[in-house]
C-alpha cells in the first residue's frame, strides 16, 4: 500500500470517530482519522452535558436504546483504560405534579424494557434525602443508579491518542470536500490533498448528511439543535447527582449537574437553528436556564457563573441513530445522526461500526502489540505533596504554576503540546489551564508564550482554536525613546 | 519537602507585599522576613502599568508603575528581606504553614510566626457578566491586554470597544489609541464611572473617545475573531437593556474593564472570615484577620484605586505582623465597624478598644452623592464627621477617628446627603 492508501478513513474526530478509531486500532489495519478542525473534539463532543445516561429515555427497540445501555456498560472500563475521569453519581428525574408523576412512571417502564439496571421511583422526601438541594416542591423522582458523569473532550482526546499510539494516523485541519469511487476504493479529497481508502466511516456529526450525499446516499438529513449552558465556579457546587426535569418533545430538559472537575452547570436549552455552526449563547437562553434551574435547585448561585457556552446536536431525520452500511455505497459505513445519548453510546457505536467494517469485507486480524491503555497528562493539582515533590525532581517544569486558578504547571502544558495541542483552547481542554474562575485572564499570555516557544511559531500566528481565530493583530509599532 | 522557618512570611511581592515586608523589618530588625512571589520579578501589577500617575500622595511626585515599584524593590535589596521569586504559594494552613512550589526549590514549606497576605486581585471576566454571543478570539480583560501591550509588545486588536469605565479600561483606551488602534466606544452600564475622574479626562476626552453611560454590551458577533459588538442602553433602575436601543459597532476586539476581585482562595481555604462585600478578609485596624497572626493588605483585602493607599495599608499590616511575631500582640477586645446609609463597606471591619491616637477608616459609597457628609457613630454618639463636595463609588474615602472614643460598635454612614 502506498503512503496515501488506507484500509479505513474515518471522517470526523468527535467522540464517535475517535472511539471508532480506538476500537479499530486493535486490528492490523491502516486507518486515518480526518477532521476539518485543527484539533479533535471541536464539534458536539466539546460542548454537551457530559452525562453517561442510564438509558430510560430512549424508545424501546431503537438503535439508540441498544447503544445507550451497552455504552453505559462499557464506559467505565474505557475510562479506566484511557485515564478519563468518570463518576457514577447517579441521576434523578424530578416531578412536580401528577402529570410529571405519570411521565416518571412511563420512563421507569421504558427503562425496564431497555434493560436499565438500578432504577427506583422515589417520593419527594426520598429524593431530597439523596439530593438535599432539590426544591421542596418536588413530589416524585426517578432514580437511576447507573447514570454517571465524565469529561466528553477528555474522552475524545484520550480515544484519539490511544488510537494514534496504536498506529492510526491523524489528519487535522483537513476538511473533506469530495468523495469519489476509484479502483474499488474511495478517493477522499480534502481541498488540494487527497487519499484513497477502501472503506469510509462517516462520523461527521451535524455535517454527516453532506458527507453521505457525496457518495449519493441522501436517505437522511441532519438538522442542528442548539443547547446552551452556564457553568459555575467550583466553590458554589451544591448538587452531587445529575438532576433532570421531566423530558419534553424537544429533549431531556434543562438539568443541573456537577462536573467531574467539581464545577456545576445548568443546561442545555433546546432550540432548532438554521446554521449548523451556530454556537452562540443568547439572552433568551440565559433567561430560560436561570428560570428552569432555579425550579429544580432553588439555592443555585447563578452569580457564580464563570462561563456560558453552547453545543449543537445532530438531529437525524429518521428519529434514530443511523448506524449501518450505506445502501447507496457498500464502502460507506454510517455513524450518523448521533444526537444525545451519543457520548454515552460511543464505545458501543465503536464496537458496532467495527463489526460492520468487517461485514463490509475488511478482514480484521488482531494486532499482537495492541496497547489498550493511555496515560493521562500528570495532574499536579491532584497529587499528594510527596508525589508533587517527586514530579518536580524529575522535571522542574512541573514546579512552575502557569494557571493559578486551576494550579496547572508548565510541565503539563508542555506535555499537552507534545501530544498535539496547537492552540490556546487545545491546551485548555487538555490541561484545564484557563478553565477556572479567571477564564485565562491571567494565564493566556503565559500559555501563548509556551505555545510559541514549543511550536517555534511567532506569537502573532497563534490562534484560540485554529482557522481565523488569531489572538493578536500584530506587534507594537516602533517607538523612538 | 524543604522546611524553613521565618518570623514573618509575606505572600505576594506587589506594592502591598513589598511595603509590608519593609515595614516589618523596620519595626523589628532582628526578625527574619521572606517575600514569596509567583512571578519572575517583584512589583506585582505595577510592572505592567507603565503610565504616569503613581505616588502623588506617597512620594509627592508622579511616577510610572514600574518606577513606583522600583523605589520599594531598591530598598528591599539592602534590607535583609529574603525574596523567593517564581514561587507560587499553594496553601496556607491555620498553623501558619505556607506551602509553596517552584522549579528551583521544588516543594517548600515555610513555618511562619506571622503571615501577611498580599496576593492582589484578579479581573472580572465575560463569563461573570453572562454576555451573550459567540466566543471568538479577541475578547480580553483590560489587564490581560495591558500585559500583552506593555510587557510583550503585542497588539491585541486594531478596532476596539471597551466595556466598563474602570481605570484599567480607561488607561488602555489611551494606550491602544497611542499605538495606532481605534477605540470606537467605552460603554458603562452605570450612570457614573468607577474610574478616577482624571483618567476620564486624560484618557478619553483628550483623545476624543466617546463614553456612553447607562449602556452595556448585549451581543458579541463573529465566529473566529470578534467582528462586531452590539451595545444597548439600559434602564437606569433595573440595569436591563432597553429593546430597540441596540447599536452594532464593527470592531475586532472587546476589552472588559468590569471590576476587580480580591484573590482570596488561600485565605478562604485557611478558614479565614471573608467580608461578602469586599470579598477580602475581615480585619481589625492592624489588618489582622480572623486567624491570629495572619494579616492582609492591598488589593487582596479590598480593591484600591490608588497604589499610594496600598502602601500605607501595607505599612500598618507589616508593622503589626512584626509585633505579633515578636510576641507583642494586642489582647484587647474588638468592636465591629459597619457601613450603613449609603456606605457599602468599611475597612477595617473591627477596631480594638482602648487605643491611643488616631485610626483611619476607609470606606466606599454605593452611589454618587454631591455633597455628602460621612458620620461615624459609637452608639448614639457622633465621634467623627467629614463633609465632601462629592463622593462616588469610584473613589475610596477615608475618615479618621480618635481611637480613645471607641467604647462600643461603630457605624459609618452618610447623612445630609444629596444623591445625584
Ligand atoms: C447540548 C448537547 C447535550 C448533550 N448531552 C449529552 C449527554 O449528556 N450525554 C450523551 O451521551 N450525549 C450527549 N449529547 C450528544 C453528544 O454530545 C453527541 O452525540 C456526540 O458528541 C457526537 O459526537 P460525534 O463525534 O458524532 O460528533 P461531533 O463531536 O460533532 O464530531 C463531528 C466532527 O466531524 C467533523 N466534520 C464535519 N464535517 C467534516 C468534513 N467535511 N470533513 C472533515 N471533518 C468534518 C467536525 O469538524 C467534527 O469535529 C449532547 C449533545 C449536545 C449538543
Ligand atoms: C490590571 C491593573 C491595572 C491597574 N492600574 C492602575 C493604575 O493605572 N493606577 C493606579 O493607581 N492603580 C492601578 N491599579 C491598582 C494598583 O496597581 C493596585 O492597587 C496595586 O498594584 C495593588 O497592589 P497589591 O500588592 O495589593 O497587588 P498586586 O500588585 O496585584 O500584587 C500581588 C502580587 O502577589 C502575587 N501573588 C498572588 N498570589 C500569589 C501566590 N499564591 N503565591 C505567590 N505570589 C502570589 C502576584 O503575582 C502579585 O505579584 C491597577 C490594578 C490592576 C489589577
Amino acid at each position: 500500500m502506498s503512503v496515501n492508501e488506507y484500509d479505513v478513513a474515518i471522517i470526523g474526530a468527535g467522540v464517535t470517530g475517535c472511539a471508532i478509531a480506538r476500537q479499530l486500532s486493535q486490528y492490523s489495519v491502516r486507518a486515518v482519522l480526518i477532521d476539518a478542525a485543527e484539533d479533535v473534539a471541536m464539534g458536539a463532543s466539546r460542548a454537551n452535558s457530559a452525562i453517561v445516561h442510564a438509558g430510560y429515555d430512549c424508545k424501546p427497540g431503537s438503535c439508540e436504546a441498544r447503544m445507550n445501555v451497552r455504552g453505559n456498560e462499557l464506559f467505565e472500563t474505557w475510562c479506566r483504560d484511557l485515564s478519563v475521569p468518570f463518576n457514577r453519581c447517579g441521576s434523578l428525574v424530578i416531578g412536580f405534579d401528577d402529570d410529571d408523576a405519570k411521565t416518571l412512571q412511563d420512563l421507569y417502564e421504558r427503562g425496564l424494557a431497555n434493560g436499565v439496571p438500578e432504577m427506583k421511583l422515589l417520593s419527594g422526601d426520598e429524593a431530597r434525602a439523596v439530593e438535599p438541594s432539590l426544591s421542596p416542591l418536588v413530589t416524585k423522582a426517578l432514580w437511576a443508579g447507573s447514570a454517571a458523569i465524565t469529561c466528553p473532550y477528555q474522552m475524545t482526546i484520550a480515544c484519539a491518542e490511544n488510537a494514534r499510539d496504536n498506529g492510526v494516523e491523524w489528519r487535522l485541519g483537513a476538511r473533506v470536500t469530495s468523495l469519489t469511487r476509484e479502483d474499488g476504493c474511495i478517493r477522499v479529497a480534502m481541498g488540494e490533498k487527497s487519499l484513497l481508502a477502501r472503506y469510509v466511516v462517516n462520523a461527521a456529526g451535524v455535517y454527516a448528511d453532506e458527507i453521505s450525499r457525496m457518495l449519493g446516499d441522501d436517505s437522511f438529513t441532519i438538522s442542528p439543535r442548539k443547547g446552551e449552558y452556564m457553568l459555575m465556579d467550583r466553590k458554589n457546587t451544591c448538587v452531587r447527582t445529575v438532576v433532570f426535569q421531566t423530558p419534553t418533545k424537544m429533549g431531556k430538559g434543562i438539568l443541573v449537574s456537577p462536573t467531574v472537575d467539581g464545577n456545576m452547570f445548568a443546561g442545555p436549552t433546546s432550540v432548532d437553528i438554521a446554521d449548523k455552526g451556530d454556537t452562540s449563547v443568547t439572552a433568551e437562553g440565559i433567561a430560560q436556564l436561570t428560570e428552569k434551574s432555579k425550579k429544580s435547585v432553588p439555592g443555585i448561585n447563578l452569580r457564580a457563573v464563570i462561563t456560558s457556552f453552547a453545543g449543537v446536536r445532530a438531529q437525524p431525520s429518521t428519529g434514530d441513530f443511523i448506524i449501518g452500511i450505506s445502501k447507496a455505497e457498500p464502502r460507506l459505513i454510517q455513524a450518523a445522526g448521533i444526537c444525545s445519548p451519543g457520548l454515552t453510546s460511543s464505545p458501543a457505536i465503536a464496537e458496532e461500526i467495527v463489526r460492520l467494517i468487517e461485514k463490509a469485507g475488511l478482514s480484521l486480524a488482531p494486532k499482537a502489540d495492541y496497547c489498550p491503555t493511555r496515560k493521562a497528562i500528570p495532574e499536579f493539582r491532584h497529587l499528594s505533596r510527596e508525589e508533587q515533590a517527586e514530579l518536580i525532581e524529575r522535571d522542574p517544569r512541573f514546579g512552575r504554576v502557569i494557571c493559578r486558578c486551576e494550579t496547572i504547571t508548565e510541565g503539563e502544558i508542555v506535555e499537552a503540546i507534545r501530544r498535539g495541542a496547537r492552540t490556546v483552547d487545545g491546551v485548555k481542554r487538555r490541561t484545564r489551564a484557563g478553565m477556572g474562575r479567571c477564564q485565562g485572564g491571567f494565564c493566556m499570555p503565559r500559555v501563548m508564550e509556551i505555545l510559541s516557544r514549543e511550536l517555534g511559531a511567532p506569537m502573532t500566528e497563534l490562534t484560540k482554536f485554529g482557522g481565523g481565530s488569531r489572538l493578536l493583530t500584530g506587534i507594537l509599532k516602533e517607538v523612538d525613546d | 519537602m524543604l522546611v524553613k522557618k521565618y518570623d514573618v512570611a509575606v505572600i505576594g511581592g506587589g506594592p502591598a507585599g513589598l511595603a509590608a515586608a519593609l515595614s516589618a523589618k523596620e519595626r523589628e530588625p532582628g526578625l527574619t522576613v521572606a517575600v514569596i512571589e509567583r512571578d519572575k520579578a517583584l512589583g506585582g501589577i505595577l510592572q505592567q502599568c507603565i503610565h504616569n500617575g503613581f505616588g502623588l500622595h506617597y512620594f509627592g511626585e508622579e511616577l510610572t508603575g514600574p518606577e513606583y515599584a522600583n523605589r520599594f524593590i531598591e530598598r528591599i535589596k539592602g534590607s535583609g528581606v529574603d525574596v523567593y521569586l517564581d514561587t507560587m504559594v499553594l496553601e496556607l494552613t491555620p498553623e501558619r504553614r505556607v506551602v509553596c512550589v517552584s522549579a528551583a526549590n521544588g516543594l517548600m514549606a515555610i513555618d511562619a510566626g506571622a503571615v501577611v497576605l498580599a496576593m492582589g486581585c484578579r479581573e472580572r471576566t465575560r463569563g461573570a457578566l453572562n454576555i451573550p454571543g459567540t466566543r471568538p478570539a479577541g475578547v480580553y480583560t483590560a489587564g490581560c491586554a495591558q500585559r500583552l501591550v506593555n510587557m510583550e509588545g503585542l497588539m491585541p486588536g486594531k478596532k476596539v470597544l471597551i466595556l466598563g469605565s474602570g481605570d484599567i479600561g480607561l488607561i488602555m483606551a489611551r494606550r491602544l489609541t497611542w499605538e495606532g488602534a481605534k477605540v470606537v466606544l467605552v460603554a458603562e452600564i452605570m450612570p457614573y464611572s468607577s474610574g478616577l475622574n482624571r483618567n476620564i479626562v486624560q484618557c478619553l476626552v483628550d483623545n476624543g473617545i466617546p463614553l456612553k453611560f447607562n449602556h452595556t454590551v448585549t451581543n458579541i458577533i463573529g465566529k473566529e475573531r470578534v467582528e462586531a459588538v452590539t451595545v444597548a442602553e439600559v434602564d437606569p433602575r433595573t440595569r436591563l437593556p432597553i429593546t430597540g436601543t441596540e447599536q452594532t459597532y464593527e470592531c475586532d476586539t472587546l476589552l472588559l474593564s468590569v471590576g476587580l476581585l480580591p484573590e482570596n482562595e488561600l485565605t478562604s481555604a485557611a478558614g479565614i472570615d471573608i467580608d461578602p462585600v469586599t470579598n477580602g478578609a475581615v480585619v481589625d485596624e492592624t489588618r489582622q484577620t480572623s486567624l491570629a497572626g495572619v494579616f492582609a493588605c492591598g488589593n487582596v483585602l479590598h480593591v484600591h484605586d490608588l497604589v499610594d493607599n496600598v502602601s500605607d495599608e501595607a505599612t500598618l499590616a507589616g508593622r503589626a505582623a512584626a509585633e505579633y511575631a515578636s510576641g507583642q500582640a494586642s489582647r484587647q477586645q474588638t468592636y465591629a465597624v459597619k457601613g450603613v446609609n449609603g456606605v457599602r463597606y468599611t475597612v477595617p471591619q473591627r477596631v480594638h478598644a482602648g487605643l491611643d491616637g488616631k485610626t483611619d477608616i476607609y470606606f466606599r459609597v454605593g452611589n454618587a452623592y454631591r455633597p455628602a457628609t460621612a458620620v461615624v457613630r459609637c452608639g448614639d454618639t457622633v465621634i467623627a464627621k467629614r463633609r465632601k463636595q462629592i463622593m462616588t463609588p469610584g473613589e475610596m474615602e477615608k475618615i479618621t477617628i480618635d481611637a480613645a472614643l471607641v467604647t462600643g460598635d461603630l457605624t459609618v454612614g452618610l447623612e445630609e446627603v444629596n444623591p445625584s
